[in-house]
């Protein structure tokens, strides 16, 4: 027994070394990068100057909002059709969920040059409404990545669960408020974790609807195309720093809410 | 369970082993496949698409007046390694690789990839002269006497002057650098809908009658440089300015200016570009303007004739315009570097006769015609690269609307007399179109600019002042909304 947990050590090794060559490594450097000037010296001016700046600033609230409007559109879009996809009662339920998963097989820029073509139709023009035409992209771009894990927790939702619920003569409203709701929180948050960071650097869309603002992977991108390596790891600190502080977040919710199911099985 | 992980382990080791064989028993055949010593391996990086690679269908065949037939068969790199070989005895393999931005390749070189002989444009020139890493061509090259020396026999006397007068530090820019392909800087558009006189000036692009329907290059030097001749278009355009001794050398002076007053200038008109425009672009206006989502487009010449061509396929006549205040003159060149060359008299041999194979003027018209930009070699007027301009511009016998068009400066140089030879009699119409963008006429390169390489202080404001245009401007936008509040009230 003992040489199979060494031999399991031994396999893991080849990730761990990925590990180490692409992300920690890496990550080290950009955080050299980040917090030395071009001199070499250490330095927290880059960092102070992106927070002084109203521009860097305002690119920053626009992509936020930008994310905020995508994860809210993907979710209040995703949850009716993860339910039902999960819940309904008819035959080919898998076949339906393929055919929402199907689009992402499909390039996504492919899939946002029909879009295009689709809005320009509509609008007449794209230009005129770059911001609306970004986040329904986004929207279609990502929404996806919410169905899937939704349509995961919901699945698994017992369903035992609501028909006690139905029994003790809670109504249809307060069947899916009090209690779907609550038990697909880990869903909803796996969700909104695999949206909300894609859409706040994903600026490829933002390039293909014509929106000529920067979100911040623009900024990013644009720091490091103009060899500026100490600007570009800034703005990749800030961005990382705010995936932590939206994964810890999101973390505590689940935690408390698995704490809260074990409360009930006990 | 235990025997069982074993035997995946074993397994395992098996197949690595395999893997490992098979690499190295294909690292041995490459070895023996390589060269022998003899064998001068020359590197060179290029832009992508920016050469002839043979391959023409048998009716692109370009049949020319004085008879020569100009046909691509193979690509221009075997044909000269063949060439080489017959002309010097010995073997050279071209390892021929490309890049698709200048910032692309000096990172690339920063990071330690080597080439012998590369291909920026100008303001990488320069900055690679400045930077040292670059090594200057032969005196043997420069010869006049030896016509293997194509480069220096054939190259346009305009664009020698060019390259002569430019100097970095105590260095000229001609001692380093061999000119490949050149062209302006300008604006495409439907004349439809856009009168002549509108695209003569670079403040089209601010113009509220097209709002939305004009795009500009996303790219900061491009979009500067029409921004500093919109700030600048009432001095620049005076006449007192136009006729000073010294209007050249000024209009360089300003239009290289990176000063924090005038970048700032800048930023405000191009903030107002950004509001006015479709999209910086970095390749959809082209296919934008063929649909007519756009109606104007900032270009390079040489991507012009490209968009014009493609929009006379589709039934759409486009023109091109070189704004009257000023446009940037570029080129792009081969320099050779100091990492690749590394001091090696046969290497370097070999990269100036690869500048050399490419200048011969039937070359030059194959790249010209496989590519649509310009090359920087004129030859003489019995040569391939006069005939070709009439094969593609001139007039038909009997046509009506005929224009004289006069590109003498380009083969004999700005200040020579006009040349009869030189005058290409063209349908009117091309004074305005491919033409006109291919080879600009006197009084647009007298006004043009080479856009210089900014020093380190300049590069951070200009790249800082893209970036504040770029962001999202939450000042304007709380102002705008609160105007539009105030206003209802």
């Amino acid at each position: 027994m003992r040489e199979a947990r060494f031999s399991r050590k031994q396999l893991a090794l080849p990730y761990a070394l990925f590990l180490l060559l692409f992300v920690i490594l890496p990550l080290l450097v950009v955080v050299k990068y980040a917090f030395t000037d071009a001199e070499g010296q250490i330095s927290f001016y880059n960092f102070i100057r992106f927070f002084q700046s109203s521009k860097t600033i305002g690119t920053l609230i626009y992509s936020l909002v930008v994310a905020v409007l995508t994860t809210l559109g993907c979710l209040l879009l995703a949850y009716p059709v993860a339910f039902i996809l999960a819940k309904g009662a008819y035959v080919g339920r898998h076949t339906f969920l393929m055919l929402f998963v199907l689009p992402m097989w499909i390039n996504f820029t492919l899939r946002i040059t029909a879009l295009k073509e689709i809005l320009t139709l509509l609008e007449g023009n794209l230009a005129l409404h770059p911001f609306l035409n970004t986040v329904i992209c986004m929207i279609y771009d990502f929404l996806p990545f919410m169905i899937l894990p939704l349509y995961n927790s919901l699945s698994k939702l017992d369903n035992s669960l609501l028909e006690a619920a139905a029994d003790l003569g809670a109504r249809k409203r307060q069947i899916l408020l009090r209690v779907v709701l609550p038990l697909s929180v880990p869903g909803i948050i796996s969700g909104i974790t695999m949206v909300f960071l894609p859409s706040m650097t994903n600026y490829v869309v933002l390039d293909m609807v014509y929106n000529s603002t920067y979100i911040i992977g623009s900024l990013i991108g644009s720091y490091f195309s103009s060899y500026d390596w100490h600007n570009g790891s800034v703005v990749s600190i800030i961005l990382l720093l705010i995936i932590c502080a939206i994964t810890w977040i999101s973390n505590r919710f689940t935690g408390s809410e698995q704490e809260r199911k074990a409360g009930v099985s006990l | 369970m235990e025997w069982q992980v074993k035997r995946e382990i074993k397994s395992l080791r098996h197949l690595l082993l395999g893997i490992f064989g098979v690499c190295g028993c294909a690292a041995v055949l490459a070895g023996c496949g390589q060269k022998d010593e003899d064998t001068i391996v020359l590197r060179v990086s290029n832009w992508e698409e920016y050469i002839d690679q043979g391959e023409w269908e048998e009716d692109e065949a370009i049949e020319l007046e004085n008879g020569t037939v100009i046909f691509g068969e193979n690509s221009l790199v075997e044909d000269f390694e063949e060439w080489f070989f017959e002309t010097y005895g010995k073997k050279v393999v071209v390892e021929y690789s490309t890049f698709g931005t200048n910032e692309e390749l000096y990172n690339q070189l920063t990071m330690g990839d080597s080439y012998d002989l590369v291909c920026p444009s100008e303001y990488m020139i320069m900055k690679m002269i400045e930077e040292g890493m670059v090594v200057p061509y032969s005196s043997e090259f420069f010869d006049g006497e030896n016509e293997n020396n194509y480069y220096i026999n054939s190259v346009s006397p305009y664009i020698k002057d060019v390259f002569d007068h430019l100097a970095i530090g105590d260095k000229i820019l001609s001692d380093y650098a061999a000119g490949y392909m050149w062209g302006t800087l300008g604006i495409v558009y439907n004349p439809e809908y856009i009168t002549e006189e509108e695209a003569a000036h670079w403040r089209l692009l601010l113009n509220p009658d097209i709002s939305k329907r004009i795009t500009v290059k996303d790219s900061v030097r491009d979009a500067y440089f029409a921004g500093n001749s919109i700030y600048n278009e009432e001095f620049i355009s005076r006449e007192e300015f136009v006729n000073s001794a010294d209007y050249a050398q000024r209009m360089a002076e300003i239009l290289n200016a990176t000063d924090e007053k005038i970048v700032n200038a800048v930023e405000d008109v191009l903030s107002n570009i950004k509001d006015n425009v479709y999209s910086f672009e970095t390749d959809s206006g082209k296919a934008d303007l063929v649909t007519g989502k756009v109606l104007a487009n900032q270009q390079w010449s040489g991507d012009a004739v490209y968009t014009m061509d493609q929009a006379e396929e589709e039934g759409v006549y486009l023109n091109y315009s070189a704004p009257e205040e000023a446009t940037n003159l570029w080129f792009d060149g081969w320099v050779m570097l100091k990492v690749g060359i590394d001091g090696d008299k046969d290497r370097q041999m070999a990269a100036e006769a690869f500048v050399n194979y490419l200048s011969i003027p039937e070359n030059a018209v194959r790249n010209m015609y496989y590519i649509g930009y310009t090359s920087v070699i004129a030859g003489n007027s019995g040569d391939a690269v006069r005939q070709y301009i009439d094969w593609c511009y001139g007039a038909e016998d009997g046509e009506e609307e005929v224009a004289e068009y006069d590109v003498t400066y380009f083969f004999e140089g700005a200040d020579a007399q006009t040349n009869e030879e030189y005058v290409i009699i063209t349908p009117e119409e091309q004074v305005r179109r491919q033409l006109f963008a291919q080879y600009p006429t006197l009084d647009v390169v007298k006004r043009s600019v080479v856009m210089a390489h900014f020093d380190k202080e300049g590069n951070e404001r200009i790249n800082r002042m893209w970036t504040n245009v770029r962001c999202f401007d939450i000042k304007k936008w709380w102002e705008r909304l609160s105007g539009s509040v105030g206003g209802k009230r």
